[in-house]
Order: C-alpha cells, then structure tokens, then sequence
C-alpha cells in the first residue's frame, strides 16, 4: 500500500517590488497588482454612503467607521507594542465627554471640539494608563478593564457629567455627508497613517518592545516612554471615535461605556486578521451590520461577539485578511513528497 | 468596634473571592477574566437546583460546586489550553468566556431581586453590643477554614505540592514527572470551585445579579496585585488591608467608593512596588 503523499508548496509571487526596496516598477501589471487593492479599500468606502438605501444604513456606516478607529487602536497596541487594552470604551467615553463638555459648556463648533478632545482625550488616557506602561504582563489589560467600568459608577455615583441622564444639546454636524465623510476619510487617515507609523523607526522600536524589551532597554531606550507614545496614538484615535459618535447622536451618556465598545472592536480584529491593521477596519464592515441586524436581542449580541471571538481565537487565530493576504501574494500547489 | 468587625467580615469575604483567581494565577500562569463569571453562575445554579427542581439546599450547594469546578475544567480543557502561553490570546480568550456567560445570564432573564439564596443560619447576636448576622459570622469561619485548608492541602498532599513545584518552576516540575497540563486543568478546577464556594457563602447577603461578576472580578484582581500576582499568602493580607479600606471609606466617604478603593489600591501598588507585597522572587520577571 503505498499512500501518495503530497505536500503544499507556496511560492511567492515574482515580483521586482516584493524582493527589495527598490520601487522598480516594470510593467502597469505590476503597478496595479499592488495598488488595486488599497484603491478598491479607498474609493470602496467613499463610494459606500452614496449606495446605501436609507438614512438608517449610512448612519450604521459612520458607526462602522466609528468602530474602526477603535479596532486599530486595539491592533495597534496588542500586536505591534503588546499591550492588551480590554477598555475600548474607556477611549470613546473620554473623548466623548470631553467633546460633550467642549460644545455645551465652552460652545465650540463640533470641528473644534472633535481635535481637541482628540488631543487632550489621549493626553488624560496615557496618563490613567501611565503607572502599568512600566511593567510586563496582564498589568494593563486589568487596569484598562477597570477604568471604564469604574467610571461609569463614579458618575452614577455621583451625578456628575449628567448623572444617568447624560449630558443632551450636543450640536449636530452641519450635515449628513460632513459627518458621513469626516469619519469616513479619518479612518482612511488613520489607517495608511498607522501602517506608515510601523514601518517607521519609531514602529520598529516599539515592535521591539513588543518582542524583547530587556533589549530595548539595554540599548538605552526608554520603554515607558515608548510605551506611551503608542498608548497616546492608540487613545487619540478612541477619542476621536467617541467624540464623533457624541456629535452624531448629539448626547453623551453612561452608554458610551458599554461593554460593546470594548469587545467589538477586539472580535472585529482577530476576525479581521491579527496585526495587518487593515483586517480590523475590515472585521468591523462585517460585525457592525451583523450586531445592527440583531439589535433587538439586547445583550445577546454580546454573547456573540464573544463566542465568536473564542472560537476564532482558538482556531482560526489568523483571520481573514492574512488568509487573503497570502492568496493573493502566493501561488499555491500540490507537489509529490 | 464596628468598623473592626465589619472589616474583617468584609476582608474575609474578599480574600474568599480573591483565592480562586491567585490560585489559577499562580499555577498556570493564565489570568482567568472569567472568575466573577464563574462566580455568579454557581449562584444561579444553586438557586435552579434549590427553587427551580426543588432540592435539598446542603445537597444543591454541593452539587452545584461540582458543576462549577466541571465548568473550570472544560473552560481550561476546550479553550485556555490551546492558547496556553500566547498571552494577549489568554487574555481575550478568557474575557470573552467570562463576558459571554454573564451576558448570557443577562439575557436570560436572571436580572432583579428576586433571585435570593436564604443565609446558612438566621438570627444574629451582638459583639460589643455591635448586632452582626450569624451568617456574617459563618463566613468568617468559613474563610478561616478555607485559607487553612488550602494551606494544608498545598503543603502536606501529592497534588497539592504538585501544583506549588509547578508554580515555582513548571520546566523543572516537568522534569520531576509532574503533567503541567493535567496539574493547570486542576488548579483551575479548583479555582472555579474556589469561585463557587465565595459565590454560595456570600451571595446570601444579597441578591444575585449579573453585575456582581464585574465587580467580584475587579475585587478579586485588586488583591491579587497588591498582593503580588501568584501569591496565595499575599493575597490574603492584601484581603485585609483592602477589606479595612473599603469599610473605612464606606463609613467616612459613601457606598460608592467601593470599586474606586480597589482600582486607587492597584494604581498605587503599581507605581510603588509593581510586585506587590509578597511577590519578592518574581519582581525580575515583572518590572522591566
């Protein structure tokens, strides 16, 4: 009995651009096998609001966008510098309130207020965040676990920041197509922005962190600091997210706290496809809609997410986007061993 | 006096709640998220076995910590040890069981008060002329046996001295012939058991809602760090210094403060002494 045994091989494909450096582009086919897909990415979601049918689904597109800027900064942290941040909602809720605060209490324009509480949203982060930057380990994925949902009873507690109620009169964007493409052309900024950030020198280094930080810091480099320099983009781009969705829906509340917005966005990137950046943006094109579909199960969305994430995490821990990546970049074929 | 007794009644049911974390923790080395999960679903479980199929309340308290250490065990078995060592996939592995059954329970319908298990015994007498519920006392008892057997089991039995060698050092208990994965799937048998046992002796005090499992959870990871990561004695001290904290702040501030003394407690640990109190041999590893 002899049994054929056969093997996968794969072969990269040949092409001048992905053996050096050197951009020597030779033909147009080789130009367009690398600039299709991020321009089916870019003019895909610009065209996106003008196909939806209804009001209803371009607002569940700006929520897309909303949840994409959180799945990166999740990526960002966990897979590039290693810090596993479980308070997705702790970003949204800051930059949230901070806006709410900015536009009702100082009365700035919601393109003011959107920067700022960008800027100084991240600037309060990294500094809750900044006692667990020195350490290795589950250290900051337990406080950043905790800061929402202690939040979220401080001002129950209390009754500050609007209490329960939440703070309303938020101003709204001038438009629908603003507030449509301010978000959308955010989360293409920060994408190609966050992929040029990790492949700079800054990028290397925290990548590095990530792998040996007794190396890092025998070279002389301050962890900490590092650390915090990616805590501080990671959190901006929460912020950002959770003062957009306050001018959208023009009320800032307790909801901003939710656990929907730590665990989305962490199932929509190990969907997606660990550490690619663009597999995040993608995995919340899929589980957005899905979670909007099945609005009227209340919190049983939330056993879905997570199911699903278990299941992924445990058997398919690549995700879609390395799948295709490799589909695309490889030839594949059976050969005789 | 009263905040001495109220204190102690509350670091002791706090080091109850903390024991089953430390104890994962500190075996396998796997941070369990989905300990206050465990913890409230072992109420729920007694509640159906005791309401719902109407059991005798001794026999379902113990048929359901059966049920919970089994739910341990398959949680390790199916999930945690297939990502066993890759830490961020530990970390969300486990938050996403925990979320997934207390979201559940959530949606099931176990919300409001009328989910209560009746106190092990009525009726309360008065220390210093402080009137304290027999039960109150009870956990006192409880916690004290629990912590002492704990320590016995860990120092004069097989298993248990299996699971410190493999605390200490996994590479060199595996060396000795002790089965690290066979060791970890006890140890978070017994961590959920851990859990159960805080959830049946406390949750007779008051009602069983889902948000008690975030808040255990936090609690239980609060004396963990302070007590440094891993160790089991540690824990139990930092139990009291929390448990008195968070009774003086109830007393001098409000209720509310609560979650805000476990998260100050942890910030503070971790900017002055990231290892905790008791966590000497493992300061290298932790601080970079």
């Amino acid at each position: 009995m002899d049994v054929e045994q056969r093997r996968k091989e794969r072969l990269d494909r040949g092409i001048k651009v992905r053996t050096d450096g050197l951009y020597s582009l030779m033909s147009l086919r080789e130009l367009s096998y690398l600039t299709v897909p991020r321009l089916v990415l870019i003019v895909g979601m610009l065209v996106l609001p003008l196909v939806m049918p209804s009001i209803y689904w371009q607002r569940v597109i700006s929520i897309v966008c909303i949840y994409a800027l959180l799945a990166l900064s999740f990526d960002l942290l966990a897979h590039f510098v290693g810090l596993v941040s479980l308070g997705g909602a702790f970003f949204i809720g800051v930059g949230g309130y901070l806006a709410a605060i900015l536009n009702t209490s100082f009365g700035l324009p919601p393109l003011l207020t959107i920067p700022l509480a960008t800027v100084i949203g991240a600037g309060i982060c990294t500094v809750f965040l900044l006692p667990c930057l020195p350490l290795r380990g589950v250290y900051f994925a337990i406080v950043s676990l905790m800061y929402p949902l202690a939040l979220s009873r401080i001002i129950e507690a209390l009754d500050i920041l609007g209490g329960t109620d939440g703070i309303m009169g938020i101003e709204s964007f001038p438009n629908r197509w603003v507030e449509q493409y301010f978000v959308i052309i955010m989360v293409l900024l920060f994408l190609f922005g966050t992929r040029r950030l990790v492949n700079l020198d800054i990028g290397l280094v925290l990548r590095a962190v990530k792998d040996n930080d007794q190396a890092v810091r025998a070279s002389g480099m301050s962890i900490t600091f590092y650390k915090a320099v990616a805590v501080f983009v990671a959190s901006g781009m929460g912020c950002m997210g959770g003062a957009c969705l306050v001018h959208i829906y023009m009320w800032s509340g307790i909801s901003l706290l939710a656990l929907d917005f730590s665990i989305l966005p962490i199932a929509a990137t190990v969907i997606g496809g660990v550490g690619t950046l663009v597999g995040p943006v993608l995995g919340c094109f899929i589980l957005v809609p899905i979670s909007e579909l099945l609005r009227a199960f209340g919190t049983l969305r939330i056993v879905f997410y997570s199911l699903i994430l278990v299941g992924f995490i445990v058997f398919r821990s690549e995700g879609i986007m390395v799948y295709g990546q490799r589909k695309y970049h490889q030839f594949e074929r059976w050969v005789r061993v | 006096m009263d905040i001495l007794i109220y204190g102690t009644i509350n670091s002791i049911a706090l080091a109850l709640m903390a024991l089953g974390f430390a104890l994962v923790y500190g075996i396998s080395r796997v941070p369990n998220f989905a300990h206050g999960a465990l913890y409230v679903i072992t109420g729920f479980i007694t509640w159906t076995l005791l309401r719902t199929l109407g059991f005798n309340y001794l026999l379902s308290i113990v048929l359901s910590m059966l049920v919970i250490a089994v739910v341990g065990a398959f949680i390790y078995q199916l999930v945690l040890i297939r990502v066993r060592g890759m830490a961020i996939s530990e970390i969300i592995a486990s938050y996403a069981i925990g979320l997934a059954i207390l979201e559940g329970l959530r949606w099931g319908g176990f919300k409001g008060t009328t989910y209560t298990l009746p106190v092990f015994i009525e009726g309360s007498i008065n220390i210093w002329d402080i009137p304290v519920d027999l039960h109150r006392i009870l956990v006192v008892g409880i916690g004290a046996a629990v912590v002492s057997l704990l320590w016995l089991f860990t120092h004069y039995t097989r298993i248990g001295l299996a699971l410190r060698g493999m605390a200490q050092d996994e590479r060199a208990a595996l060396m000795l012939g002790i089965d690290s994965d066979i060791m970890a799937l006890v140890a978070m048998a017994s961590g959920a058991m851990l859990a159960g046992l805080a959830a049946i002796v406390l949750l007779p005090l008051g009602n069983i809602v889902v948000e008690k499992g975030y808040d255990v959870l936090i609690q239980a990871i609060a004396v963990c760090i302070v007590g440094g990561l891993g160790s089991w004695m540690g824990a139990v001290l930092a139990a009291f210094l929390i448990g008195f904290a968070q009774i003086l702040t109830t007393v001098y501030l409000g209720p509310h403060f609560q979650m805000v003394v476990a998260l100050f407690a942890i910030i503070l640990t971790l900017i002055l002494r990231p290892s905790g109190l008791f966590g000497q041999q493992k300061e290298l590893e932790e601080r970079v």
